[in-house]
């Protein structure tokens, strides 16, 4: 490589300080956090409110890469920022009636959620203040911030090194049966999901059902509209993307003027 | 490398960080961009050789190599336009999103064993993370733009991408499971020998699995055949119709990056990642774990195997997408509901079963009494076992075992790595 002198007595004439990168990357991401959940707050546009909540979010998982925790910071992109947030953006584009919808929100919802927040942030800060000192891993723990020990006790097997002060005999139970029973309630919420989003057969009406719904056409109108909407459709994505002739049709007539 | 500039140039200790941070992002930034450069010649190249046409034949020479660069040219002297009634800031910000989201997956790619922007346990995992995040670029470019068009297309696009999402996600944890972790570095590491020790060969469940990926991989780049968010027959040009000049590149780079990382995850995953269909290095007794001179030969060779797999990868896409029509919304939808999605699920099971009956790294570990399983219960590359109770430090097998619960005085020292 080059002589180490020369560009090392001109770097001790440069005037920068040394950076430190933690603690300024921390500062960074912190503040963008804060300044970006803010900013959803004040925003009044719905689609700028996700997208600060994604920088928010996003600035979130910088934190948790900084200290280490890896598989967390990316199930924070993947869940949050990838996923719920898509859909509402989504959502939101679906809904909307006018081009570009501005919520204004009224004073006393202003104040409500004032004194809501302010009693939260006062919990919050407490409890950040109470922390004595930040606990480093327990001696003889996994070391290296993996998710191993994490999968394996999801499996029923610890890995990780027993607490301190435990006898190492000891019996620890993984997290099987939690995540057994997690995974099951999310089947239930999918297969009921998929059963609400299904497309309804079309029956050919009989005479008598006719009949008796002539009589009342309120509810007769509201139904076959509903079974008109949904029938071309065979799963919730197709239903979605069948309804956006109409809705983004209302959405966007040429911009705002 | 930060270590080298600590320890061999005498740089400061934030100095030295910086210095490797830069490299790494210049680099990443240079194989988005230089790829793009020669994807789009390339694509032109063949579309036209598809279509029986000569294609880009004059800029440049003789096979119309500087066509992209002309092309950068022109891109970059175009004016800047914005509709009347777009949302400012957010029709501004997308495409850097996009290319924030294609350039962030970059990072924990590694290109060969130790040239890695930033090695993560969890690798496959943040690149199929971040990689999702693309889409939030398309979507806020379709509503920024105030236009019809964009709108349809970019709420095809977030349809699609979540759905494909859940296939993609299948596909991806099958060589996870088979090697027994989420790094990148060591699934690759582990498929090292020769051609048959690919886990696209692992067996017939990996086989079949590997196309499905290539399905899901096709569709969440938003590539033909199922590039409706695009679609210029019926949505003018989907979510990028108002945009133009530079801005309009930026959702182009990040496309051909997007379209360069999923190949090369495909490579890393299911071909072996930077291991060649013969072992030459090992043939020559050559080993990429040292830090010598020829360790650092052997790395370069495995980056130009992977580079080559990945823009093999790429050019498979671009036959696809001028061989084949494109999709319905309905049919793109049935494909991955009706079809992707429980073939991954049955070949995952399948690939499980298969692991079961023929016991490889996981089953032993999981065999293991507790407390002694640990990161190391792996079997090392070319089917020399690792023995878990001792820390090994072969250069052949980088397998690095640093939780040993016997040496605690060892373990306190590696917790204190954070400043």
């Amino acid at each position: 490589m080059m002589p180490a002198t020369l560009p090392m007595t001109l770097l001790m004439t440069l005037p920068v300080a040394a950076i430190n990168w933690h603690t300024s990357l921390f500062l960074l991401f912190a503040v963008v956090a804060c300044a970006c959940a803010v900013a959803v707050v004040l925003a009044d546009n719905v689609v700028r409110m996700a997208f600060y909540l994604v920088l928010s979010l996003g600035a979130t998982a910088g934190l948790f890469f900084l200290a280490g925790a890896e598989f967390l910071g990316a199930m924070q992109l993947m869940i949050y920022v990838g996923g719920t947030l898509v859909l509402l953006v989504f959502g939101v584009m679906l809904t909307a009636q006018s081009p570009f919808v501005a919520i204004k929100t009224s004073t006393g919802d202003r104040v409500l959620a004032g004194m809501v927040g302010a009693a939260l942030l006062a919990v919050l800060l407490q409890s950040a203040f109470r922390v004595e000192a930040w606990q480093l891993p327990a001696v003889g723990a996994v070391t290296a911030p993996t998710a191993t020990p994490l999968g394996m006790a999801l499996l029923g097997v610890r890995v990780d090194a027993p607490a301190a002060g435990a006898p190492a005999t000891a019996v620890r139970s993984g997290y099987l049966l939690p995540f057994e029973i997690v995974s099951v309630h999310l089947l239930v919420v999918l297969v009921g999901a998929a059963y609400l989003a299904r497309a309804k057969r079309r029956r050919t009406p009989r005479a008598i059902d006719v009949a008796a719904s002539s009589s009342s056409a309120s509810s007769a109108s509201s139904s076959s509209s509903s079974s008109s909407s949904s029938s071309s459709s065979s799963s919730g994505g197709v239903a979605a993307t069948a309804r956006e002739a109409s809705s983004s049709s209302a959405l966007v007539p040429g911009g705002r003027r | 490398m930060a270590d080298f500039l600590i320890n061999t140039v005498g740089l400061p200790e934030w100095l030295a960080w910086t210095t490797t941070a830069v490299v790494a992002a210049v680099l990443i930034l240079n194989v988005i961009a230089g790829g793009a450069l020669v994807f789009i010649w390339a694509e032109r190249k063949i579309a036209a050789r598809i279509q029986d046409r000569l294609g880009p034949t004059r800029t440049g020479g003789r096979f119309g190599w500087l066509q992209s660069l002309a092309d950068g040219i022109k891109l970059l002297t175009k004016e800047d336009l914005m509709p009347e009634g777009a949302d400012g800031m957010l029709f501004r910000l997308a495409p850097y999103i996009s290319f924030c989201a294609s350039f962030c997956a970059f990072i924990s790619l590694p290109f060969a064993f130790d040239f890695v922007g930033q090695r993560l346990n969890v690798g496959v995992f943040f690149v199929v993370a971040v990689l999702g995040l693309e889409v939030f670029g398309v979507i806020l470019a379709g509503y920024a733009s105030a236009s019809k068009w964009s709108l349809f297309g970019a709420m095809r696009e977030a349809a699609q991408v979540v759905s494909y999402e859940v296939p993609l996600g299948m596909c991806v944890v099958v060589p996870v499971m088979l090697a027994g972790s989420m790094d990148l570095v060591t699934i690759a590491e582990k498929q090292a020998g020769w051609v048959s020790s690919w886990y696209l060969f692992h067996d017939p469940f990996t086989f079949v699995i590997f196309w499905v990926y290539v399905t899901c991989a096709v569709a969440s780049v938003n590539r033909a055949p199922f590039d409706l968010a695009e679609a210029e027959s019926e949505l003018v040009a989907g979510f990028h119709t108002e945009y133009s000049g530079l801005r309009w590149s930026f959702f182009f780079m990040a496309e051909y990056g997007s379209m360069f990382l999923v190949s090369a995850l495909a490579a890393l995953l299911f071909l072996g990642g930077w291991n060649g269909p013969i072992p030459v290095a090992h043939l020559l007794g050559l080993s990429e774990g040292t830090g010598d001179t020829a360790g650092y030969f052997v790395r370069l060779l495995g980056c130009g195997n992977l580079i080559v797999k990945a823009s093999l990868g790429v050019l498979i896409m671009m036959w696809i997408r001028w061989s084949l029509p494109r999709l319905r919304i309905d049919q793109v939808m049935a494909t991955c509901l009706k079809y992707c999605t429980p073939i991954a699920a049955a070949m995952f099971a399948g690939a499980m079963f298969w692991q079961l009956a023929l016991p490889g790294g996981l089953v032993r570990g999981l065999s293991r009494p507790a407390g002694e399983v640990r990161e190391g219960w792996l079997e090392g590359p070319g089917g020399l076992s690792v023995r878990p109770t001792k820390a090994v430090s072969t250069p052949a097998v980088p397998v690095t075992l640093v939780d040993d619960p016997g040496s605690q005085t060892e373990a306190k020292s590696i917790v204190q790595v954070a400043p």
